[in-house]
């Protein structure tokens, strides 16, 4: 999969501090952020596990944002959410995290932020992680993050 | 009358009371001769082990059960609270059948309670049993599965199920320990233990520590086959493998959701055939896809167990012709897709898993695999996604589920045509609330699709085609089709029609953890909001209280008759194959 990194224009960048509040305030200084899609996570999907796209293995490190659907929190304090491609409908039985899509991306935030409506669509924005990862308070396993991240209701 | 009544509730409170001291098994528990169970006693104070009486029949317990419980001075519960003593011994077994009345006491506490221990005839009725389940199946399926793919003329209807001729009938109920509402957990593990128990619950009584992997248990049916016989035994379900109905053929825990441990619990028993879903507890955390949170690879741990693995339908027909004598079939991370979106949509995940098998096709190769060994087989079919589609209400991918599980007993009654020693059960696990009132039609006049819902004459007949005759309609989404109603659920919008785009969403979750309406279908045309009601914390349908109705043919199944509890049907089955007599010899 072809690496995406737009180059920034005057106009994108004011678009993007109309759309995003946060970047005006807290994060000035990057507006070339590269874009991640639900649908370019992973190259393949198997019943003997998922592989991690070529652009998500590229942008590790990197600082991405990520369009999806704010997972209620599992506690009220955790110190993230769950970032979804469609918004979450959980059966009564599926109490665990083990039952949630196969494509969900953890979100750590910078600092705590209030909770949107779930079908609001949301962007966050953060560093990206991969690999496996247990969260050592919730014991939370996941296998994409964003580590200081922030989001916005778009 | 007037002590009747207070004596009346007395009983009633007494029942109810939470902090009573509790035996398990339970009063009026059924047992296999023969079959290990453990025993517990809770009692509901700290009690000294010199207080603590207990006899069996006017017995010591120590003579009649053989074993000395172990003595718990303190249980604890959450944060530490001191839930009472206890009385704990492992793995009992009563070798003879009759009435056992164990009394106890310490201190101020007695409990007195009565187990019938049953023993089957000595020789079996039958070589195999083919047990399938729909999960959730209601009446309402069955009626909407026969019309959708058989078609009505003038009231009657124009074919008829493979269900519909299977001649021995039971209304099963199937209330939990704890109440008259029930989960697929407990009870499937009515079913294949002979127990009742509390909703979550796989193969023991739920005690009241919160360890989930402590509780009392009882035997499964696949290791009483595995204990008294040389049998094979099978697992099919289009559902997870390790989710509650397949994984209540073979796991003790009080929590369904222990699903990594049942992977395990499910390598202990070894079934012989096992196909379905749910390869993500098959994986070590570090694979992506992975849900375990250990680093175990039970693929691999399979595969050394003599397993050859499939992974795709083209995999399955392969396996079956390399004779290793296991197959383990795993063809999707999660549930599999529905037969609507698996053949004709190609909506839900059919995009990243294009070659799932059926239900048909699994129960083909399992029954071709499992009838190959001389000493018969138990084979368990679970139609999953009729429940898993009925939760959401999406009763057009439930009624198709519905016609699909309708045509895997169509391959058993075939089989069974050969081999006639064999014992087919046809049932559900619980029901749904839900009923067919009628058709909707797009023809009807005006743009509220409310007006165009046809009840009593208005009705009329569907006009669902089936031009290829494979038992679907060629189209779901036909102009005059069933309507269903459910008699539950959250707050959602009716469309009053088919989801073509993928299964129905009815209602997500908000930041304070409530289900609200999905808005994605409010715009439909003609959509209109539905006021739940039921708890806002609800995100779907529930299960109903209904009776299940069981039917079944072949040797043994004139067992199935009348009102009978869920845990009763098992005393059939142990029946059918003599489980009380060991036939390894």
């Amino acid at each position: 999969m072809p690496l995406s990194r737009p180059k920034t224009t005057r106009r994108d960048v004011l678009s993007l501090i109309a759309a995003l509040p946060f970047v005006l305030c807290a994060r000035p200084s990057v507006a070339a952020v590269s874009t991640l899609a639900f649908g370019e996570l992973y190259s393949k999907f198997g019943v003997l596990g998922l592989e991690f796209s070529e652009k998500v293995k590229a942008l590790s490190g990197q600082e991405v944002s990520i369009r999806g659907f704010m997972a209620p929190p599992l506690r009220a304090e955790a110190a993230f959410f769950v970032l979804t491609e469609i918004p979450m409908s959980i059966c009564p039985f599926c109490s665990t995290d083990a039952d949630w899509p196969d494509n969900i991306v953890v979100v750590y935030l910078d600092e705590k932020q209030t909770f949107v409506q779930p079908s609001q669509a949301v962007e966050a924005r953060g560093v990206l992680e991969f690999g496996s990862w247990t969260d050592p308070e919730t014991g939370f396993v996941s296998l994409l993050r964003l580590r200081a991240a922030q989001y916005a209701a778009v | 009358m007037r002590m009747l009544l207070s004596a009346l509730a007395a009983t009633t409170i007494l029942a109810g009371a939470a902090q009573a001291t509790t035996v398990y098994p339970l009063d009026r528990a059924t047992i296999l001769a023969g079959s290990p169970f453990d025993f517990k006693v809770e009692f509901k104070a700290v009690v000294k082990p010199e207080d603590v009486k207990i006899t069996v029949n006017g017995q010591d317990y120590k003579t009649v059960l053989g074993k000395e419980a172990e003595f718990v001075a303190e249980e604890k519960g959450k944060e530490d609270k001191v839930l009472g003593s206890a009385l704990i011994a492992r793995g009992l077994t009563i070798p003879a059948e009759g009435a056992y009345k164990i009394e106890v006491t310490a201190g101020s506490e007695s409990k007195t309670v009565t187990w019938d221990v049953y023993n089957t005839s000595s020789t079996p009725k039958a070589k195999n049993i083919i047990f399938i389940l729909g999960d959730g199946l209601s009446v309402a399926h069955r009626t909407g599965a026969r019309i959708m793919s058989k078609g009505m003329t003038e009231g009657k209807a124009n074919g008829r199920l493979n269900m519909d001729d299977l001649e021995h009938m039971a209304f099963v109920g199937t209330s939990s320990t704890e109440a008259i509402a029930t989960d697929s957990a407990n009870t499937m593990s009515a079913y294949m233990t002979g127990h009742k128990t509390a909703v979550n619950a796989l193969g023991v009584y739920g005690d009241r520590t919160p360890d989930s992997l402590d509780d009392p248990k009882v035997e499964t049916i696949a290791e009483a086959i595995r204990r008294q016989t040389k049998k094979s035994i099978g697992i099919v379900s289009t559902a997870e493998i390790e989710d509650a109905t397949p994984a209540a053929v073979v796991a003790h825990t009080r929590k369904r959701a222990d699903k990594e441990q049942i992977v395990g619990m499910m390598l202990d028993v070894k079934p012989d055939v096992i196909l379905g879903g749910g390869s993500a507890y098959f994986l070590g955390k570090e694979t992506p896809g992975s849900k375990r949170k250990d680093d175990k690879d039970y693929i691999k741990l399979y595969k050394e167990a003599g397993y050859t693995l499939a992974t795709d339908k083209t995999e399955l027909q392969t396996a079956t012709g390399t004779n290793t004598g296991k197959i383990l079939g795993l063809f999707h991370t999660g549930n599999m897709d529905v037969t609507l979106d698996r053949e004709f949509l190609k909506k839900g995940t059919v995009e990243k898993f294009p070659n799932q098998p059926g239900l048909v096709e699994m129960t083909k190769v399992a029954l071709g695999e499992l009838s190959k060994n001389e000493e018969g087989f138990f084979l368990m079919v679970e139609g999953a996604s009729i429940d898993k589609m009925s939760h959401p209400l999406d009763w057009d991918r439930a009624l198709v589920e519905t016609i699909e599980l309708d045509q895997a007993v169509g391959v058993a009654r075939e089989f069974a045509k050969s081999h006639p020693d064999t014992l087919i059960v046809v049932t559900g696990d619980h029901t749904h609330g839900v009923s067919i009132i009628g058709t909707v039609d797009d023809e009807k006049p005006g743009t509220e699709m409310r007006e165009k819902v046809g009840t009593y004459a208005e009705a009329g007949f569907p006009n669902y085609t089936d031009e290829n005759k494979d038992g679907y309609p060629d189209k779901i989404d036909v102009s005059r089709r069933l309507f269903l109603a459910a008699t539950n659920g959250p707050d959602h919008y009716e469309t009053f029609r088919p989801k073509l785009d993928g299964p129905f969403v009815p209602a997500i979750q908000n930041e304070k953890k409530e289900y609200v309406a999905n808005e994605a279908y409010k715009d439909v045309p003609g959509a209109v909001f539905v006021q739940g009601n039921i708890p806002k914390t609800g995100d779907s349908g529930v299960h109903a209280v209904d009776d299940v109705v069981l039917q079944s043919t072949g040797p043994g199944s004139e067992g199935f008759k009348g009102y009978m509890e869920e845990s009763d049907i098992y005393r059939v089955l142990a029946d059918t194959f003599a489980l009380g007599t060991t036939q390894t010899n």
